[in-house]
């Protein structure tokens, strides 16, 4: 298992191959989120947020098989087209690879404390919560 | 009692301020009397904290209700909606 919450870039081909290595792992399913056309400043609460993502991964391994799994989350000043964020889940079989890798994702846009500012050539904003991400957590709640 | 408060994003921006240990009076006791607490410190305090506003806390690095128990030596944090990923 991988958290891990930094300023640097990562290299999604080398994380996908360290969590890989074990010859139950069948499946890797993986998600990569970039940064848009806005730069942006990303803001995070140091030592929460690694919990808050640990209890996620924690969480996914209680509704499906994840041998391994690697979330990378970046702070700091992005630019258009930076790496923001991965989740990889191995699994024996794709199915339970695709559903952890989403439901970690989607817990995470809405459990994980980070925060987006934006800069536009207009001045810096403040990135409002979407009400449809509250949406995409709560349906793995539902049944 | 003595607890540690922190503050996140347009809330730290908004009081210009991260951090802060502060001694509470007896009956500050859970999220919702402490925000009510600060809030009528009046001014910034009053706005960013404001009855009705969407924010988050969390007690102890985890995400806390506004009931949620606040004791001494406890880290509380306020801060909006979480925006990553």
């Amino acid at each position: 298992m991988k958290i891990s919450v930094q300023p640097g870039d990562f290299d999604v081909g080398f994380e996908i191959r360290n969590i890989s290595k074990n010859s139950k792992i069948g499946a890797v399913a993986s998600f990569v989120g970039l940064v848009r056309d806005v730069a942006m400043t990303l803001e995070h609460y140091p030592g929460m947020t690694e919990r808050a993502i640990a209890k996620i991964v924690d969480e996914a391994k209680s509704r499906w098989q994840v041998i391994d799994c690697a979330v990378i989350h970046r702070y700091g000043a992005l630019q258009p087209n930076d790496q923001i964020v991965m989740v990889a889940v191995a699994s024996g079989h794709r199915g339970d690879a695709f559903a952890a890798c989403e439901f970690i994702m989607d817990y995470l846009k809405t459990q994980a404390p980070f925060w987006k500012k934006e800069q536009t050539a207009g001045g810096t904003r403040w990135v409002e919560a979407k009400a449809e991400d509250d949406k995409a957590a709560e349906r793995w709640t539902k049944g | 009692m003595k607890v540690k408060i922190l503050y996140f994003a347009n809330i730290r921006e908004k009081l210009g301020k991260d951090a802060e240990e502060l001694d509470l009076p007896a009956g500050v006791a859970t999220i919702a009397a402490l925000r009510a607490h600060l809030r009528a410190r009046g001014g910034a305090w009053a706005e960013a904290l404001a009855e009705g506003k969407l924010l988050r806390s969390a007690v102890n690095q985890d995400m806390a209700l506004p009931a949620a128990a606040i004791k001494a030596g406890d880290e509380v944090a306020f801060f909006p909606p979480v925006t990553g990923g």
